[in-house]
């Protein structure tokens, strides 16, 4: 295996980009992720990105996006209709086979243009719940009631988890929800918004984009002081069907970080993309997390859910604490589909 | 599984049995699951500004700071480089035909469009890529690669933030532009240019 590493990172998130393209929004990202390390276009091997359609609402929309790219001479390029997570992965497969030794990896979602609780029912099987249009908040809620009725997690919990994110967000200028001052009385008093869900227990949906420098060996080391270096990064996927599923659970979660490693040695700090704070709890159980790891230390997904760029975004918090200095050796998740169907972990360490 | 994929697999091969309670029922051969979002288009920073200028009867591009290509209509980006273009350009609304095709099939929803029309990259003087545009005001098999034209507007009062101001581009009569300096020539005349200056 080679030894690859996120070098360069750049993120942007706000509640509504009201006045931005996808593409005018990526340029000073993508050119500040390259530029922080002295790279241009010419010298990335690989480039791939991650958004949706179904968010910007016209077919190929990634295509223009490559605009933000400067792909003149022609450039090895691939997409994914997944978030950015999946796309550092495709890269991390390209640089493993050794025909690159630098990538380029972003991704964005811009889901103010439309219904995100209505866009998100798309992802549901044609047949049997897509054309019910459930409501994603409703959905969630389901799965909230079946954890709270067997005992699989308290209200008590659910809160504590909303409050570490409002007060870790306060501290994040990329977070669009955060209150240095919330408590946990303050969120058990909340009116459920779909019950027993409050609104601090549900992601503040969010603009953004994220772009990402890997590189391999030596030219990491070149290009960057402290390399987030991956040691291990997997994905793993449930059924579809929610059906056929324990709700309480993901096992695809506790599958992926096993085969990336997360638990061979001590995390500093762990990112999780749990657009719920149910789901929050699902991954800290799945994970294996313990308290001497700091998580979401960003606010995490739920101060501001990007859809399309939420995992990547934590990957990229997570890399950048190790460039900083502040841990050695953190865990970047991140999400795709309803219920955590499918779990993404990437575990990086400091030299 | 068979190993010979010709020989599809077993359960498709056989007849479907039912329940006998379902016996007789009509298969389900599809289902009808209508999708239908709406969104509320942002056309962002750069097209605001190249739609507002229309109101005022202008046409802005954006220059390229890498090597001045203006591009019209703006998108905040030169898309070679990646390299954002925050300076606008005015131009003129003359210009030459690059490239056009004949129509001879209606367009769904736009009885106006009398057919056959002439749909053609008009290449603004002082732009250097092309953009859409109807020519009129002369016959079909007249147009011709690097004929000049200039813009028919709307009357004024009808003038929207829209390039739909422009109702077609017609001949000026001027002497046309010889075809390899015309549409996407142009940008490759004007750099053999500076290269020998």
């Amino acid at each position: 295996m080679r030894d690859i590493a996120v070098v360069s990172v750049a993120q942007h998130q706000e509640k509504a980009l009201t006045h931005t393209t996808e593409v005018e929004l990526m340029v000073p990202l993508i050119n500040q992720a390259r530029g922080a390390v002295g790279l241009t276009q010419d010298d990335i091997g690989f480039t791939c990105s991650g958004s949706s359609d179904f968010l910007a609402g016209q077919a190929f929309s990634f295509v223009h996006t490559l605009d933000a790219v400067g792909a003149v001479p022609p450039i090895s390029e691939s997409h994914v209709e997944m978030d950015g997570a999946w796309a550092l992965y495709e890269a991390w497969v390209k640089l493993q086979i050794g025909a690159v030794d630098t990538a380029l990896v972003y991704s964005y979602g811009k889901s103010s243009p439309g219904s995100l609780r209505d866009v998100l029912s798309t992802q549901l099987d044609p047949y049997y719940l897509g054309p019910l249009w459930p409501d994603a908040f409703a959905m969630a809620g389901l799965q909230a009631r079946i954890m709270l009725e067997s005992g699989a997690v308290s209200e008590q919990r659910l809160a504590e988890i909303a409050v570490r994110s409002l007060n870790g967000a306060a501290e994040n200028p990329l977070a669009v929800r955060s209150s240095a001052a919330a408590t946990v009385d303050h969120v058990l008093a909340e009116a459920p918004i779909a019950d027993p869900l409050r609104p601090s227990d549900c992601a503040a949906s969010a603009d953004g984009g994220v772009a990402v420098v890997l590189a391999a060996g030596d030219r990491a080391r070149e290009l960057c002081d402290r390399p987030a270096w991956i040691k291990g990064i997997d994905h793993r996927i449930d059924p579809h069907q929610p059906g056929v599923r324990d709700l309480t659970r993901a096992p695809s979660a506790h599958k992926a970080a096993a085969q990336a490693g997360a638990g061979d040695d001590r995390l500093d700090a762990a990112e999780l993309a749990a657009p719920f704070t149910t789901q929050e709890h699902i991954l800290e159980v799945e994970l294996g997390l313990v308290p001497e790891t700091a998580v979401n230390a960003s606010g995490g997904a739920l101060a501001g859910h990007t859809m399309m760029a939420a995992g990547l975004m934590r990957i990229a918090d997570a890399a950048q604490q190790i460039h900083d200095g502040r841990a050695d050796r953190v865990l970047g998740h991140a999400a795709s589909g309803l219920y955590l169907q499918q779990n993404l972990v990437c575990v990086m360490e400091g030299e | 599984m068979s190993a010979d994929p010709s020989v599809p697999p077993a359960a498709l091969s056989g007849e479907v049995s039912l329940p006998e309670k379902l016996a007789g029922v009509e298969l389900v051969r599809s289902v009808r699951t209508p999708i239908r979002l709406e969104y509320d288009f942002i056309p962002g920073d750069a097209s605001s500004g190249y739609l507002n200028a229309f109101a005022d009867r202008k046409i802005l591009g954006q220059r390229s700071p890498v090597d001045g290509a203006v591009f019209v209509p703006p998108r905040g980006v030169d898309p070679r480089h990646g390299a954002a273009t925050p300076d606008y350009v005015e131009l003129p609304d003359t210009g030459h035909v690059g490239g056009f095709c004949v129509t001879r099939l209606p367009i769904p929803g736009r009885d106006d469009l009398e057919i056959p029309y002439v749909s053609a990259w008009i290449h603004l003087d002082g732009a250097d890529i092309g953009f859409l545009g109807l020519v009129g005001g002369i016959d079909t098999a007249q147009v011709r690669m690097g004929m000049r034209v200039r813009a028919v507007w709307k009357p004024d009062d009808q003038l929207g933030r829209t390039a739909e101001n422009i109702l077609y581009w017609e001949p000026t009569g001027e002497p046309d532009v010889p075809v390899t300096a015309a549409g996407t020539n142009a940008w490759h005349a004007k750099q053999a240019e500076g290269d020998q200056g």
